[in-house]
């Protein structure tokens, strides 16, 4: 029953790199038509898994099947009907963009009429059709990426393997990239992508937190944000760093984390706290400024969820 | 009395550079004083690792000067290289030597030798949290060390200045809190940091900032005074069911002119509206909202973040002429090559 519903489905996968085991016994289902997100801290296994998933690396252990195909034993069915975005994509600098999209249609086989309605249609919704004929090494970084999904839909996967395609892009430019993904979505394409953003694993359908190489959490971010324990307080205070250390010390306080120049302070109870904490940092000269209670988001949970981990392995 | 330690660490005048008919980077002026962090924000490809490239002497400007720790850029370039550290968007480091191997040739390329050497060593492995980690091969840690590594390999010989592009894209968001608590640990010792990031988050805890945009310094100051100067509008955050809806119902409403809104844009799971007297438009949102079956959580009118800022000013200033490319996507050019 679950096979039907789950396109990827894991069973105590497994990769280990001579002492290291980059992957431990991951079980994971990722279903139809999601977007799944795969988040967690850096070494935590992430992009071992999506090779692996990706059919290019074989597990030491375990299984892992994609849309029913074994990815050792049916590795080239698998290639077929994924789309594999790696960190470091391969764009080829001296091609344009125009050439490298017909490279991989070359590769997968698109030929003729279809390959040039496929392109066409590929360059209008990446946004690049103005830029066909540019190399691709005079791209902003933004653009390579874009380019770089483009090429990977030439053969219409129905799954996308996504590893960090956002990293180093700017903020107007993710949301472009995420304006792409979502369509993608909507057209019913299953989309199992990676990113250090938290901002991106809120848009996500699901999303799987692993560390060391397991999922420790695997939700709905709504559900993953509800696992944070105590209530938020939000403040901009004259010092952040003083206030961190100061409020960190507080009755009832939980957990003091950063955001930029905001304090986000965990408590017992924010509407009793609240005035303490804001009087408790007055006394000590720090102005406080726009505090409110508010909820807490993917950045605070992954924060508190990862070093609640680390806490109960003091061997770290 | 050396007269270069009362100068700025940095001093830019109409800094300009061009690649053939393309300027990457267009009279741009900003000064750095010492002991600061200053963080260089702009879209991909906007002229910041140009401007680096200039200012570390690996590129001429066409017109224009700088002065870094009171070298000049051109002519004293050598000068700059001695005192300042460099990490690049990509880690230079070895992946085939091991942690300890790789901050040896980082300082033999920077003269550190040997008692004096041993003594950095141990201190950048400290810093970077690597301490009994040494035999292990650069290659195998994961993106948060390798980066510390770095900073650990660039700061060996004492830098009076830290240039860091992009040091933390990729990294998740504990090691990058950490980073940055090293950042200011260097910064309190004296060091000047100047930095490029794409997390607005990190911008916030710079002591001062300069946006670029197609070449241009659009924005200049410190975080609390560029909000105050380059926000139109306040920003309403609205946490909601459906932001999806939501947001499509909000645009449609603004482009039939019901809501003279300035900005709509998601946040994660949050939509964040800016407008002109944003009061008097909260019960037409909440209307609005609720007509599309979207329940309203909470909506707060907010102290807007650099991120709001950030993507008013890239939407806000139009390409310049003869720009190759869209607006917020200017190419970085041949910089790069």
């Amino acid at each position: 029953m679950q096979q039907f519903e789950s396109i990827i489905l894991t069973e105590n996968l497994t990769k280990r790199f001579g002492r290291t085991l980059a992957v431990a016994g991951l079980n994971l289902a990722v279903r139809r038509e999601e977007i799944f997100g795969l988040v967690g801290p850096d070494g935590a296994g992430k992009t071992t898994t999506i090779r692996m998933l990706a059919a290019i690396m074989n597990p030491t252990k375990g299984w892992a099947r994609v849309a029913g195909y074994d990815t050792v034993r049916q590795a080239e069915e698998i290639k077929r009907i994924i789309g594999y975005m790696p960190q470091h994509f391969s764009l080829y600098g001296d091609l344009t963009v125009m050439e490298n999209l017909t490279f991989f249609a070359d590769i997968f086989d698109v030929r003729g009429e279809e390959r040039r309605r496929r392109i066409e249609r590929l360059l209008e919704f990446a946004r690049l059709a103005e830029f066909k004929n540019r190399r691709a090494a005079q791209l902003s970084g933004g653009m390579q990426k874009k380019l770089a999904l483009a090429c990977t839909l030439i053969h219409r996967p129905q799954i996308l393997l996504l590893d960090e395609p956002t990293t180093g892009v700017d903020p107007v430019s993710r949301r472009e990239f995420w304006d792409i993904i979502s369509e993608l979505h909507l057209a019913g394409v299953t989309i199992l992508i990676s990113t250090p953003y938290m901002d991106e694993a809120e848009r996500c359908s699901r999303v799987g937190l692993m560390f060391e190489g397991q999922l420790i959490v695997c939700d709905e971010p709504d559900n993953i944000k509800g696992l944070v324990t105590g209530e938020l307080i939000e403040l901009r205070p004259s010092d952040v760093w003083r206030a961190r250390e100061i409020a960190a010390e507080m009755d009832g306080v939980q957990e003091v984390q950063t955001y930029g120049d905001l304090l986000h302070i965990f408590v017992d109870d924010a509407a009793k706290r609240m005035p303490q904490v804001e009087a408790g940092l007055l006394a000590q000269g720090i102005a406080v400024e726009g505090i409110r209670q508010t909820r807490p988001r993917m950045e605070e949970a992954f924060i508190s969820l990862i070093r609640r981990r680390l806490a109960e392995k003091p061997t770290l | 009395m050396d007269d270069r330690e009362n100068s700025m660490a940095v001093v830019a005048e109409e800094l300009t550079k061009k690649f053939g008919d393309f300027t990457a980077v267009d009279h741009v002026s900003f000064t750095i004083r010492r002991g600061e962090i200053f963080g260089f924000l702009g879209p991909n490809g906007a002229g910041k690792t140009t401007t680096i490239r200039m200012l570390l002497g690996l590129l001429r400007p066409t017109s224009g000067k700088a002065t870094v720790l009171g070298f000049d850029i051109v002519r004293q370039s050598e000068e700059i290289k001695k005192r300042i550290g460099y990490m690049s968007q990509r880690f230079s480091l070895y992946h085939d030597l091991t942690v300890s191997e790789n901050l040896d040739f980082y300082g033999r390329i920077y003269g550190v030798r040997g008692k004096r050497l041993e003594e950095r060593k141990a201190f950048a492995l400290e810093m970077a949290g690597l301490v009994g980690r040494e035999r292990e091969l650069a290659g195998n840690l994961s993106g948060g060390w390798k980066q510390r590594l770095a900073l650990g390999a660039a700061i060996l010989h004492e830098p009076e200045m830290l240039f860091l592009d992009e040091p933390t894209a990729g990294v998740d968001p504990i090691s990058r809190r950490a980073f940055w608590d090293l950042l200011y640990r260097l910064a309190k010792g004296g060091t000047t940091i100047f930095v490029t990031t794409h997390y607005m988050d990190e911008a916030e805890n710079c002591h001062s900032l300069a946006f670029i945009h197609n070449g241009r310094i659009v924005a200049y100051g410190s975080p609390g005074s560029i909000k105050e100067t380059r926000m139109k509008g306040q920003v309403l955050e609205i946490d909601c069911s459906r932001p999806e809806v939501a947001i499509a119902a909000l645009r449609e409403a603004s482009s039939q002119g019901r809501l003279p809104l300035l900005e709509v844009s998601l946040y994660g799971a949050l939509i964040h509206v800016v407008a002109e007297n944003m009061e008097a438009h909260k019960s037409v949102i909440s209307e609005i909202l609720q007509g599309r079956g979207v329940e309203v959580r909470s909506m707060d009118i907010i102290a807007p973040s650099l991120e709001d800022v950030f993507i008013s000013s890239v939407k806000e200033s139009p390409p310049k002429s003869g720009a190759p490319t869209s607006s917020h996507e200017l190419l970085e050019a041949h910089g790069n090559s």
